[in-house]
């Protein structure tokens, strides 16, 4: 496959590689796709005080077109709120990365797992303040 | 020729591909990056080089000797002739057949088409069924369904786990319909050796041709026609390093098979095959087989060694990997592997110093993981994380010491990045998890 020089980059380099600690807080995990298809991918957001995404951290199993979207992703959502991370869209990342026609999926499942990762946080995140509310009510 | 070495000509070309994988070696941080590295070649079933002394058997017949085999008149035929016919014993001897029965093709798919169809169609007005395996090869395969689109039944047995079909499957599906029955003698893909023998008994007694497409598997393993009771066997040039735009067809003749033509013209090979024989190429896949039927014995115990090498390396350094078809019943030169939670094509991207091919999804257009691995069975994820390494007449001890180092690094670097690995370290079962498929 002839792959573009910014995906071969994204692939010698991988950003952000790796893993939050578990029980960190406010960290939202996506993790999208399926063993069975050959693409599994991981992302991670820590989200700051000021409600932007402060850190990421991705792993994918997968492609390298799958290992360069879901690098680029964890890139380009550092420093944005959610709602501005949520419109990251997948052909801004298949474009970017010139990912040929058979592999633009690799992208949208990119966007996928932003996408599942916000939606985690703000579930753990409904979660803690519901909690705080009982806690408060049981005071 | 005189002063020709075959010795010293294979040294020198492990020498020369040797030394365009040690450039790759001793350059990467070298002024030197501009100019084209050769990765190391891994990947002997998909092609072989032409051996050197192929090459230079065939060399006369492009430019000196360059006659039209069928011309009768004069010298310039008399000699092409005469080389396609020698080419013929050494491709007939090599199989244990007589040089009547075998017809040149323009290589194995075109001798699987014409084994196939040519009986299926000779045969149908009484027999309309054919048996083949879910593990033969694309044009053993596309030939069965375009039959059974002209009305043929066609039985596609399974495989078991090892690769290995199950013999008493193969009877039960004979019947009185039954036209021919196409099994392949090794797989290209994971390497391993069909019961040719018990199958050529087994169709002999119920009176049903018996083909086996041994692309693979001549020059390899020892094959006879006679004591395998085989009615037709194809055979490719460009798997035994011969060159590539030239095969055969064996085709019994006591008892005779009798099948049609698929190219119609002159008549030549006895009416199978029409069209002028490109001598070079013929002389070449002569040369091929000659050599092959000398060095075989040889040549399989040093691969064995190189094979056992790559595997123990691999296996010594590396948790989690899975050869793919049984262990034993496979030809030496190949090695199918699925290293787990990796996936195969961007494992192939971080092994861009050596040439395989991988069964992953990815690498196909088709986004469909091999159907071989999943024939046996071999779970889709593990599908999608397979190498195919190929050993050949020209690898040598370093090129295996160097795929090692170059696979354990991208693997070990990979599993670091995948999430199924750090599932499977903490002791989760990836099973276990409901996948959100897209």
């Amino acid at each position: 496959m002839a792959y573009s020089e910014k995906l071969l980059e994204h692939y010698d380099n991988p950003r952000n590689v790796g893993a939050f600690e578990k029980g960190e807080g406010n960290v939202g995990t996506g993790l999208v796709g399926a063993p069975a298809c050959g693409d599994v991918m991981k992302l991670q957001i820590k989200v700051g005080a000021d409600g932007r995404i402060a850190d990421a951290k991705f792993k994918t199993f997968g492609c390298g077109s799958a290992i360069a979207s879901s690098s680029l992703a964890t890139e380009w959502v550092k420093g944005k709120t959610l709602e501005e991370a949520e419109q990251i869209k997948n052909t801004e990342i298949a474009q970017h990365l010139s990912l040929p026609p058979v592999k633009i999926h690799c992208s949208v499942l990119a966007e996928d797992a932003i996408k599942a990762a916000i939606k985690d946080f703000r579930e753990k995140q409904e979660g803690r303040e519901k909690q705080s509310g009982k806690d408060k009510a049981a005071e | 020729m005189s002063g020709f070495n075959p010795q010293l000509e294979i040294k020198a070309r492990q020498a020369h591909m040797n030394t365009q994988a040690h450039m790759t070696m001793t350059n990467s941080n070298h002024a030197l990056e501009n100019r084209p590295k050769l990765p190391v070649y891994l990947d002997y079933q998909a092609t072989t080089p032409c051996d050197p002394r192929v090459v230079q058997a065939m060399l006369p017949y492009f430019t000196e000797k360059f006659g039209n085999p069928h011309s009768r008149n004069h010298s310039y035929g008399w000699d092409a002739e005469e080389a396609v016919e020698k080419a013929r014993a050494e491709i007939a001897a090599l199989i244990g057949a007589d040089e009547k029965e075998i017809i040149f093709t323009s290589g194995a798919t075109e001798s699987n088409n014409l084994a196939i169809k040519g009986v299926a169609h000779f045969q149908k007005d009484r027999k309309n069924h054919i048996i083949t395996v879910a593990t033969e090869h694309k044009c053993v395969l596309d030939s069965c369904r375009h039959l059974e689109l002209e009305g043929f039944q066609v039985t596609y047995l399974p495989v078991m786990q090892n690769g290995l079909i199950d013999l008493e499957q193969l009877k039960a599906a004979i019947t009185d319909k039954t036209a021919i029955v196409s099994v392949m003698a090794v797989n290209n893909e994971i390497g391993v050796i069909q019961p040719i023998a018990e199958i050529g008994a087994i169709c002999r007694a119920r009176g049903v041709y018996f083909h086996t497409d041994a692309a693979q598997a001549v020059g390899k393993i020892p094959l006879d026609v006679n004591a395998m009771k085989i009615d037709l066997l194809s055979i490719s040039g460009h798997k035994i390093y011969g060159p590539k735009g030239i095969g055969a067809l064996y085709v019994r003749r006591k008892p005779r098979v009798r099948m049609e033509a698929l190219i119609h013209g002159g008549g030549q090979e006895r009416g199978f095959r029409s069209g002028t024989l490109p001598t070079p190429l013929c002389v070449g896949l002569g040369e091929a087989c000659a050599i092959a039927r000398k060095e075989m014995g040889a040549e399989a115990e040093r691969l064995k060694v190189l094979r056992d090498r790559l595997y123990n390396g691999l296996k010594a350094r590396l948790p989690d990997i899975y050869l793919n078809g049984d262990p034993d019943r496979r030809i030496p030169g190949n090695l199918n592997v699925s290293f787990a939670y990796v996936e195969g094509e961007g494992l192939m991207m971080g092994i861009k110093e050596l040439a395989v091919s991988s069964g992953s999804a990815c690498t196909s257009a088709s986004l469909e993981p091999s159907y071989v691995l999943r024939a046996l069975g071999v779970e889709e994820e593990l599908a999608h994380t397979s190498l195919r390494l190929g050993l050949g007449r020209f690898s040598t001890e370093q090129d295996v010491d160097y795929a090692i180092e170059h696979i354990v690094q991208a693997v070990t670097r990979l599993r670091e990045m995948s999430p199924l690995w750090e599932m499977a370290q903490e002791g989760i079962d990836i099973k276990s998890i409901e996948w959100a498929e897209h």
